[in-house]
This record gives C-alpha cells, sequence and structure tokens, in this order.
C-alpha cells in the first residue's frame, strides 16, 4: 500500500461530498438513526417517568441507544452502492483507501448530527445532570469517532455478505464492547463526577481506540473491496 | 512509445466449470478487438479481467502504457468502461455525476469540459436533471459521458449500443471509430454490425 | 489407530489421578480438583484461536482456500474448548465466590471471545461463494483481534480480579503441590495431543467436503 495522503483528501472529500448530497436528497440512512434514537429514547423516558436514574444506569441507556441507531443507519453507505450496481462505477474509478476514508468521514457526519440532537433530548426527558459538560462533549466525540471508525469496514462487509438484515449489529458488537465500556465509564463520570486521572485514562483509552479501528480498517479494507 | 494489451495463457473457472482456457493474444494500439460468445460463454467475465474487476484463476493481462506495465492502480485511469452492470448514481444529475467521477479520480473538473462532453452524448440541455428521470437510453449515453471523461487510452465496451435508438447508435459508431484513432478499443458483442469494427475477433467457446 | 489408544488411555488415567491421587488443594479444598480440566481447556481455546488467527493472515497474503479450511476447523475446536473452559469456570466461580457469573474481567475477556467467533460463525454461514467467505471472515477475525488488547486494559479498570494465578509472579515460586503439578502437566499434555487428534480428524472430514462440493458443481 502506498500512502499518498493529500490525493487521499481530496478524493476521500469527493465520496463524502457524494454520499451527503444523496443522503440529503434521499434521508434514507438518516431518518433510520433517528427514528430508532426517539423511539427508544421515548419509551425508557416513559417507563422511568419523573425519577431521575443513577448515572451507571443513564450513561449506559445513552450508549445503548446510540449504538443500536449507529448499526440501524450506518450500515446503509456500502449496502446502497452494492444494491444500486453503482459499485462498479466506484470501483472503476477511485482507489479503495480514498472510498473508507470518504465513507468513514460520512458516517461520522452522520453520528455526530444525530448525537447533536439526540443528547440533549435525553438529558431533558431523563432530567439527567451533567457536572462536566466538556467531558461529555469529549467523551461524544471520541466515540462517535470510533463507533463510525469500526461500523464502516463492517458496513462493506455486510454489504458483500449479501445485505442480511440483523448481521451489522452481530459483527459489531463484540468488536465495539470496549469502546462501550470505556465511554459508559467516561460519561457516568461526566454526570456524577469522578478522579481527573480516572477520566483521562478513559479518554485516552477511547482516543486510541478511535487510531487502531482506522488504521485497521485501512490496513484491511483492500481485501474487502477488491476480490 | 509502446502501447498495447498482452494477454498470457488466461483461464478463468469457477470452481471446476472452467468458463476459458489458456487465452493468449496480444491488442496492439490504434486498433478494436472484438469478443464474440454466445450469451454465458464468459465475454463480460473476460472484460472484467481484464478491467481487473475480478481476479484471473490463472494467467495474466498486462496493459502496457509507454513502455509501462501498469500496476492495478494505475489501471483505473487508463481504462473507460461502459457496460451494463455498471450503473450511474440515480439520486445525482448528470452533471453531478461527472463532478463526482472526475473528483474521485484526483482530476480538477470544470463546468466546460462537462458541458462538451453532454453535447457529444445528445444530452443538452439535460445536464441538471436527476437520472432517475431519464430513459435507459439516455443512461447508457451518460455512460459514454463518464467513460470518455478522464481521457483513457484504452474503452471497454460491453454491447455498446444496449437501449439505444438510431442516433444513438450513430453516436456509438462515431466514439469508436475515433476512439480507434488514437487508442485501444474492446467491444464485447453478438451484433454483426459492431464485429465489423473489429481489427481482430476472438470467439469464446 | 494406535495414537487415538493410547490418548484415550491417558485421558482415563488423568481423569482417576485427578480424584485418587492428586490431594485437595489448599484453600480450595475438593473444588481445587477442576483446575486439572479449567485450566488446559482455556490453554486449547488460546492456542486453537491464535492458530485460526495466524491461518486468517496466512489467507489474506496468500490466498489459498485451504488455510480458510484450517482457520475454520481452528475457529471452531477453540470456541468448543472455549466453551468448556467457561462452563468449567462458572462451577468453579459459583464454588468459590457464590455465583456462577459475576463478570470477573476473565470471564469478561472469555465472554468476548466468544461473541466474535459466534459473530465470525454467523458472518460465514451468510455467505454463499467460497473465495468471499474465506477473504470476508478473515478480515473480520483480524478486525475482532485488534480490538481484544483493549479489553484487557480496560475491563480490570472497572471490575478488580478475583482469579487466582498459577504462578505467584512476586516470588516466582508455582502455588501447587507437587502430586497435583505431576496430574496437571499430565492433564496438560492430554488435552493437547487431543486437540491435535480432533483438528487432524476435522481437517481430513473438510477437505473431503470440500472435494465433494467440487465434484458436484462439476
Amino acid at each position: 500500500m502506498e500512502i499518498k495522503p493529500l490525493p487521499w483528501l481530496k478524493q476521500s472529500l469527493a465520496v463524502w461530498r457524494k454520499d451527503l448530497r444523496i443522503e440529503f436528497r434521499t434521508r434514507y440512512a438518516y431518518s433510520a438513526l433517528i427514528m430508532f434514537a426517539i423511539t427508544t429514547l421515548v419509551t425508557v423516558s416513559f417507563s422511568v417517568g419523573g425519577f431521575a436514574l443513577d448515572a451507571d444506569i443513564s450513561a449506559a441507556l445513552l450508549w445503548i441507544i446510540l449504538f443500536f441507531s449507529a448499526m440501524a443507519g450506518l450500515a446503509r453507505t456500502f449496502v446502497h452502492e452494492e444494491e444500486a450496481g453503482t459499485v462498479t462505477a466506484l470501483k472503476m474509478a477511485a482507489q479503495p483507501e480514498p472510498v473508507l476514508i470518504g465513507k468513514y468521514l460520512f458516517n461520522v457526519t452522520l453520528l455526530s448530527s444525530l448525537t447533536v440532537l439526540v443528547v440533549p433530548l435525553f438529558l431533558v426527558l431523563l432530567n439527567q445532570k451533567v457536572l462536566l459538560p466538556g467531558v461529555l462533549v469529549a467523551v461524544l466525540l471520541l466515540g462517535c469517532l470510533g463507533l463510525a471508525g469500526a461500523s464502516t469496514i463492517l458496513a462493506a462487509i455486510v454489504a458483500k455478505a449479501g445485505a442480511k438484515s440483523s448481521l451489522m449489529t452481530v459483527l459489531a458488537f463484540p468488536v465495539l464492547l470496549p469502546l462501550l465500556f470505556a465511554a459508559i465509564s467516561a460519561t457516568r463520570m461526566a454526570f456524577a463526577g469522578g478522579l481527573p486521572r480516572a477520566i483521562t485514562t478513559d479518554l485516552l483509552m477511547l482516543f486510541f481506540y478511535d487510531g487502531t479501528a482506522v488504521v485497521a480498517s485501512l490496513l484491511l479494507f483492500e481485501y474487502v473491496w477488491n476480490e | 512509445m509502446l502501447n498495447q494489451i498482452t494477454i498470457k495463457a488466461l483461464s478463468k473457472a469457477y470452481r471446476r466449470r472452467v468458463l476459458f482456457k489458456d487465452i493468449s493474444l496480444t491488442i496492439p494500439d490504434r486498433s478494436a478487438f472484438v469478443i464474440l460468445g454466445p450469451n454465458g460463454a464468459g465475454k463480460t467475465t473476460f472484460l472484467r479481467i481484464i478491467c481487473g474487476l475480478i481476479p484471473a484463476t490463472s494467467g495474466q493481462v498486462e496493459i502496457i502504457i509507454n513502455g509501462q506495465v501498469l500496476t492495478a492502480r494505475e489501471k483505473r485511469n487508463q481504462i473507460g468502461l461502459v457496460s451494463p452492470d455498471l450503473a450511474l448514481y440515480g439520486e445525482l444529475s448528470a452533471v453531478e455525476n461527472l463532478e463526482f467521477f472526475a473528483g474521485v479520480r484526483g482530476f480538477s473538473f470544470s463546468l466546460d469540459r462537462a458541458r462538451e462532453l453532454l453535447h457529444l452524448v445528445g444530452l443538452q440541455g439535460r445536464g441538471h436533471d436527476l437520472l432517475n428521470t431519464y430513459s435507459s437510453g439516455m443512461k447508457q449515453r451518460l455512460k459514454y459521458a463518464c467513460a470518455l471523461l478522464h481521457q483513457p487510452h484504452i474503452l471497454i465496451l460491453d454491447e455498446p449500443t444496449t437501449n439505444l435508438d438510431e442516433s444513438g447508435v450513430a453516436l456509438v459508431d462515431k466514439i469508436i471509430k475515433q476512439h480507434k484513432q488514437r487508442g485501444i478499443v474492446i467491444i464485447a458483442t453478438n451484433e454483426s454490425r459492431e464485429v465489423a469494427y473489429g481489427d481482430q475477433t476472438f470467439t469464446l467457446a | 489407530m494406535l495414537g487415538p489408544l493410547i490418548l484415550g488411555v491417558w485421558m482415563t488415567g488423568v481423569i482417576i489421578a485427578s480424584f485418587l491421587y492428586m490431594p485437595a488443594t489448599q484453600g480450595l479444598g475438593e473444588m481445587g480438583r477442576i483446575i486439572v480440566y479449567h485450566v488446559p481447556a482455556a490453554w486449547i481455546a488460546v492456542l486453537a484461536y491464535l492458530m485460526a488467527m495466524v491461518n486468517s493472515l496466512g489467507y489474506l497474503r496468500r490466498g489459498q482456500l485451504h488455510l480458510d479450511r484450517q482457520a475454520q476447523v481452528n475457529a471452531e475446536l477453540g470456541t468448543v474448548f472455549c466453551l468448556l473452559a467457561t462452563v468449567t469456570g462458572a462451577i468453579w466461580s459459583r464454588g468459590a465466590w457464590g455465583q456462577y457469573w459475576n463478570w470477573d474481567p476473565r470471564q469478561t475477556s472469555i465472554a468476548v471471545l466468544l461473541m466474535i467467533y459466534a459473530a465470525y460463525f454467523v458472518l460465514r454461514s451468510a455467505i454463499d461463494d467460497p473465495d468471499r467467505k474465506a477473504r470476508l471472515s478473515a478480515v473480520y477475525a483480524v478486525l475482532a483481534f485488534f480490538t481484544v488488547p483493549f479489553l484487557v486494559f480496560i475491563v480490570p479498570r472497572i471490575y478488580f480480579s478475583l482469579h487466582p494465578d498459577l504462578i505467584n509472579l512476586s516470588d516466582r515460586s508455582f502455588n501447587m503441590d507437587s502430586r497435583m503439578l505431576k496430574v496437571f502437566l499430565a492433564s496438560l499434555a492430554g488435552f493437547t495431543g487431543l486437540y491435535a487428534w480432533l483438528y487432524k480428524i476435522q481437517i481430513r472430514l473438510e477437505n473431503l467436503l470440500y472435494r465433494l462440493e467440487m465434484k458436484r458443481s462439476e
């Protein structure tokens, strides 16, 4: 693999722009994400009623909602290329790495716009206090990068495996568990406070997970993309 | 400098069903090569192997441009493919499709170039309509625009005139004759009119 | 034919010795006897999963289908032994800590390993084309492998481990009675032999199934 960051970046941005444009016109992935997040959020809020939950439990709930919403929408980019038959044209025109990076950026965009909408709603509906808002923002940002990072290549695998519906969740869960553990632990401390050292360790862990997910995906993507 | 395609002992089998075996030939520069054969003989598979979309079971395809054998990555910008199983983005307009393919190939895009190409394939005035509103013949015409966009040396056409009307067929005729003058054209077809383009033909059993 | 026979006699000997020859352990009591089965099963699970990983990487490098069959057989055997280790571990945990499952770091890691390979088998069953199946499942196995080290760091920070260590790192001594050590090592050798024998049979079966498939598609 020859690494050419600058041309890759331009070509990745072309893929990202194209996917955003299509998503903007069809809203297929975004509506799946939003619908899932809102439905689960309302269900949880309804059953909890007016009580404030423990920071432990609401941190876990938040990430369960984000994880399953991500699973509902993130596979879409690759599955759509495969279903519409545009994958041949894309393969003939693009190097594998810009395709992966472009789709990764697109998934990050999708997830962060979901987070921006869902998290404030979550805090309001569940009466959740946030002692350390800065930490919460950092966790959400790193968490979205990691969720998208591991999910993008898995989406490519799922698309090649015939897009069986539940496959994405089954494949992603064990791979994303370390991310979820660290994110839940850091979110709990963002809600209820915690030792600075413990928070830094969790954030660092998320950071390294994100990096590893992207590098591993870049190394392996060629095997998924080319026949 | 030398430009040519060399195919060495090319074979393809799905499990043990052999599609073709030990094909060796050379396609020289400034010529057209026609591949014939009944449905299911492996014409499309043959073209897809030349494009590098699927691997051969054994043997090699060497694309030589300016005396250099191209790597799999370099091939992309030297081949333009038109094929029934290549689809363009239906949610984008013709101009947006051209813009995307230029961008992803690493070329800069200009509206003038897009207009010129759309004029060439007879889609002037429809450049800003979404492809979903196009007829299949218009989509086929746009595929030619996309295949010629990056000025490839090699043009690979699978059933070149599917879905095209009379003027579309004339357009393809013009494109093939022009491209033969300066590069290589490979055509998979069964229509006798198109077979006549070939300086060299090969029949898959 | 002699190999399996010796193996059968050997394992029978280990089983009898683990109850009659070996003394009950200090602290763990009669429950400690399970160590003779639990630790070797866990060792074989790790060994088989590692071999599966080596086979998967080999397949991605060289693209030969027999490497994919080896990866599959190793993943299957790894999962069987991993299940054995999980069940024996849970029984022991019930005896020692009063609960079958309590998210001890080792229990967590083993559960995640099982989930990864369960997903691996689901993925394989979803794809028909053998080359594609081999490629995608190898990529998945390697990708999942990249995330395992994070568990090793993250999980112990959330739950402290109560799992006993066989080797005491501070004074570098074995925490084991000499008779127990003999039976334990014999069991370790027996389990490794069992793995090798099962692997040989499974590979032969998979190769035959593959050849049959090829014949049918002719």
